[in-house]
């Protein structure tokens, strides 16, 4: 027994690679989120990142998710995601919480369009968790896609009215996160923050995700990302599989977010929304 | 449902098989961190498209020369003050390897956010200024690295073009940071002469730099090593939770050190109970054979149904951690607030939160400066070496064996307020000595806490002869017990008529009485009463060995009447006989009393009236939760 626990060399123990550490770390978050807050939510945007982050939700709680999927819907969202929504949230066993964002006119007029599309759902987003009270939203986002949530925190707190004080996050080092939001306020959990776009294509392949096939080119375009149907548009790709869109990707040099409308509109556009409180 | 995929079938090029390695760029405000992540970008072709257009762009509109820290400095207050605030990540590839490139803001008020970003690195860059040379930052950099456990530094003397690419003044540089360096028993893998802003050094030597043979930086990060394997090291299970979503019991947590298997002997910490490993799961198949190694995230059951809980550490038979209440950490503080010592913190052990209390402040610096002058306490920013005791026992290894396991955070308000490593563990605190069976009460500390409304504590006043200990002592006793509590009067020369009779006033005989006071007072303590102590006791080890021996429980109080008027009070007469010679030892004309550094309270009962004193005492003996006031978490500091 003690003997044969020592005598054991490192070479019998199955070896992690790249993914195998990114989803170790993803679910050590995850868990750590379940046991310091009281009421989560995952919010799922249907995009790639989100069922990926539900996948290791699975992973984390043995093929349970032990919180509600928000999907914060804008009622814009291409025909082939509602679709997916429907299926998979059956097929998953989750407990799926669809909540409306209000209309576009409630919304500062003053913003550029696509800014005023996107504070439009943190308005959606705010409703939501006032009406169910969550302490614990857990996001999809990750460093790689823009550079301010490149300087987000794993555990991000929010102010009572959702904001993001970016001049004033808190130390978070060892994978000790602060989890005590004031009361009124939440908490914004961030396990694939550590992730890029072909870590998320590559998993998505090694563990047969299903996807949303936008993804994937038809008549040389294809979307690289996924947001409302009106500001989002597709890029030019002949990426017809996950294998073709991890060799696309290795080759090029433009941004993730480029069919984005809302990223481009001023310097600081997307800080402002953040700031504000969208993700 | 999932059939896996061979990842290396897929052609996977991007950063899947390839290596990857963490670096953190730090140092001095204005040395040019930011400048040079922009250049590493830019000379490994990492850049996206139009993001150079952009930074043009944004240069202009400022009026600035091209600026490379508006690539990672995003925000907007970041550019307009041109300085970073946070800390960001970016990533490149050389020729080797992937490169996750940490920038930490290098302004003093900003090291919470240097600290973030650092302590996520395999390895560092410390740039410093050719012109400026080492400042106070790039020192406390320096040290904060070597807190956080990163050994591979590579230092960077920036800004070359400023001093014409002087080799001598290189030299003067490299020579500095290299003796502060080796100081901190951390030898630099190389350091460079580099221009961030014209590239010189970064990818590729230029004839400017002509007479340096070393490496560039590009060439310096492929040497550097990733992160140590921890799977050699003692099996450390944390765990995190217990799931029992269905009729499995799951024990989960991530592997930190080791390895495990089926049917491995193991030892819940600090409980010591004893099971075997039945089954590892994991969805979507279970059950799973082989080795699991540091690094993963495991579920667990075990053939036995055993109280576990978040928090405890799963380890091997033989290997495991030790089980403590007190230890001691070198720590850097981030907190506006000193801390000091009785100090009551939230502590957290990898997933294990526990309360304790700050026992003493061994040592204390500011690590920015070259002569440090030690304190008694600890400032924002500064580090130290404290004592913690904790409300209940743990599992912890020390630094040195194990540095996952082996550091803790320290948290004020809910925030994480500090951090550091554990570098003793005092696991004589169970240790009861065979021969001797203590019995214990029939009483649980916490029903004598419902009755009385407080925990047990020692009040321990010190102070001068004739400074108003005793009249202090005397109407705290009547204050409590009006208010339904249990306190009980132990009074220094009351006793010494009794039982301390075999004791004089040598310094032995001395230090006797206070041990004596305190092992009564803390008996009293830990069955719920509040033991108030008045004794010169002038000592000040004797009274850190009091607080030792009474752990969290301890509450000083320095009874600081100015030595004059305790002389003018006399109350016993001791003054005027020691004046006239007639009582050797005396403490009070021979100048042999050790004031307090650091106490929970200090009363000058010549400007305060004791109605109002012990109103003080009252309060700080809620603020530091031995009095409930009604919404105080009675679990926090059960009686010890």
């Amino acid at each position: 027994m003690t003997s044969t626990n020592l005598e054991r060399v490192r070479s019998d123990v199955v070896s992690m690679d790249h993914l195998d550490q990114l989803e170790a770390q993803s679910i050590y978050i995850l868990r750590e989120g379940f046991a310091r807050l009281k009421k989560l939510a995952l919010l799922w945007s249907l995009g790639k990142d989100s069922n990926v982050m539900i996948w290791l939700a699975r992973k984390a709680f043995f093929g349970h998710v032990p919180f509600p999927a928000l999907h914060v819907d804008t009622g814009k969202k291409f025909p082939e995601m509602y679709a997916f929504r429907d299926h998979y949230s059956k097929e998953w066993g989750l407990d799926l919480t669809v909540e409306y964002c209000p209309s576009i006119d409630s919304v500062d007029p003053t913003l550029p369009p696509a800014a005023r599309s996107a504070a439009r759902k943190t308005e959606g987003l705010k409703l939501a968790l006032a009406k169910h009270g969550f302490d614990g939203l857990i996001a999809g986002i990750r460093r790689d896609e823009e550079a301010t949530r490149a300087k987000e925190r794993v555990f991000s707190p929010r102010g009572v009215e959702g904001g993001w004080d970016v001049r004033d996050q808190p130390p978070e080092f060892w994978d000790q996160f602060n989890a005590s939001p004031p009361p009124g306020a939440h908490l914004r959990i961030h396990p694939i923050l550590h992730w890029t776009e072909a870590d998320i294509w590559a998993y998505t392949a090694r563990e047969n995700i299903p996807i949303i096939p936008l993804y994937l080119a038809k008549d040389g375009k294809r979307y690289r990302s996924l947001g409302d149907a009106d500001i989002t548009n597709p890029v030019a790709s002949t990426a017809s599989t996950i294998a073709e869109i991890l060799v696309e990707l290795d080759g090029t040099t433009i941004p993730e977010r480029a069919g984005r409308a809302l990223d481009h509109e001023t310097e600081d556009a997307f800080e402002r929304l953040r700031v504000a409180g969208y993700l | 449902m999932t059939k896996p995929v061979n990842p290396t079938s897929l052609g996977m090029p991007n950063g899947t098989t390839r290596p990857q390695l963490r670096i953190v760029i730090v140092g001095h405000v204005d040395h040019g961190k930011s400048t040079l992540v922009g250049r590493l970008l830019h000379e490994t072709g990492g850049l996206p498209d139009g993001k150079l257009e952009m930074l043009k762009a944004v240069s202009a509109r400022r009026g600035m020369p091209f600026e490379w820290s508006f690539l990672l400095d995003a925000l907007q207050t970041e550019r307009d003050q041109g300085i970073t605030i946070d800390t960001t990540q970016i990533r490149f590839r050389t020729k080797l390897r992937d490169v996750i490139l940490i920038d930490a803001p290098g302004h003093a008020e900003f090291l919470r956010n240097m600290i973030t970003g650092a302590s996520q690195a395999d390895g560092a860059v410390l740039i410093v200024d050719a012109l400026e040379g080492v400042r106070d930052q790039t020192r406390r950099h320096a040290y904060l690295l070597h807190l956080l456990g990163v050994k591979q530094v590579a230092v960077v003397v920036n800004k070359m073009d400023r001093v014409d690419f002087s080799a001598v003044r290189f030299q003067a540089i490299s020579d500095e940071i290299s003796a502060h360096l080796v100081e901190l028993g951390v030898t630099p893998a190389a350091v460079i002469p580099i221009s961030a802003r014209d590239g010189d050094g970064v990818a590729t030597h230029t004839d400017r730099i002509g007479w340096y043979r070393g490496p560039t930086v590009v060439g310096a990060l492929d040497a550097l090593k990733p992160a140590l394997a921890l799977d050699e090291l003692p099996l450390r299970l944390p765990v995190q939770a217990i799931y029992k979503f269905d009729d499995r019991r799951i024990v989960a947590g991530r592997i930190e050190a080791g390895h495990l298997a089926v049917g491995d002997d193991v030892v819940i910490m600090p409980a010591g109970k004893r099971a075997k490993i039945k089954s590892v799961e994991r969805w979507s198949a279970t059950p799973l054979e082989g080795e699991h190694g540091a690094g993963r995230s495991v579920g667990i059951t075990l053939d036995r149904e055993l109280f576990v809980e978040r928090g405890d550490v799963i380890a091997h038979v033989g290997v495991v951690p030790s089980d403590t209440r007190r230890l001691r950490a070198r720590i850097f503080w981030l907190h506006d607030q000193p801390l000091t010592a009785g100090s009551s913190i939230l502590v957290r052990l990898g997933v294990r939160e526990v309360r304790g209390r700050v026992v003493a402040i061994e040592k204390a610096i500011d690590p920015g400066e070259l002569a440090s002058v030690e304190t008694k306490q600890i400032a924002r920013n500064h580090v130290g070496e404290i004592e913690i005791a904790l409300s209940q026992p743990v599992a912890a290894d020390r630094y040195v064996d194990n540095p996952r396991t082996g550091r803790l955070v320290i948290e004020v308000g809910g925030r994480i307020a500090g951090g550091g490593l554990v570098l003793s563990i005092d696991a004589a605190q169970r240790v009861v000595s065979s021969d001797i069976v203590p019995v214990q009460s029939a009483l649980q500390p916490e029903e004598r806490s419902a009755r009385y409304r407080h925990q047990g504590a020692v009040v321990w006043f010190t102070g001068l002869p004739g400074s108003g200990k005793s009249t202090l002592a005397r109407a705290l006793e009547h204050r409590l017990f009006a208010k339904g509590g249990s306190p009980i009067l132990l009074d220094g020369d009351t006793l010494r008529a009794g039982l301390n009779r075999d004791l004089g006033f040598s310094a032995a005989d001395r230090s006797e009485n206070v041990r004596r006071l305190a092992e009564m007072a803390g008996h009293l303590a830990r069955n719920g009463h509040i033991a108030i102590v008045a004794a010169v006791s002038p000592s000040r080890g004797d009274r850190a060995e009091a607080r030792s021996a009474v752990d969290t429980a301890f509450r000083e109080i320095y009874v600081a009447t100015p030595a004059e008027i305790c002389e003018q009070r006399d109350p016993k007469g001791h003054y005027a006989k020691a004046r006239a010679g007639d009582l050797p030892g005396f403490t009070g004309i021979a100048n042999d009393y050790q004031a307090p550094e650091t106490v929970e309270l200090r009363i000058d009962t010549s400007t305060v009236d004791v109605g109002r004193a012990i109103d003080g005492i009252e309060d700080m003996l809620r603020q530091t939760q031995v009095l409930d006031d009604g919404a105080a978490d009675l679990a926090a500091f059960e009686a010890v």
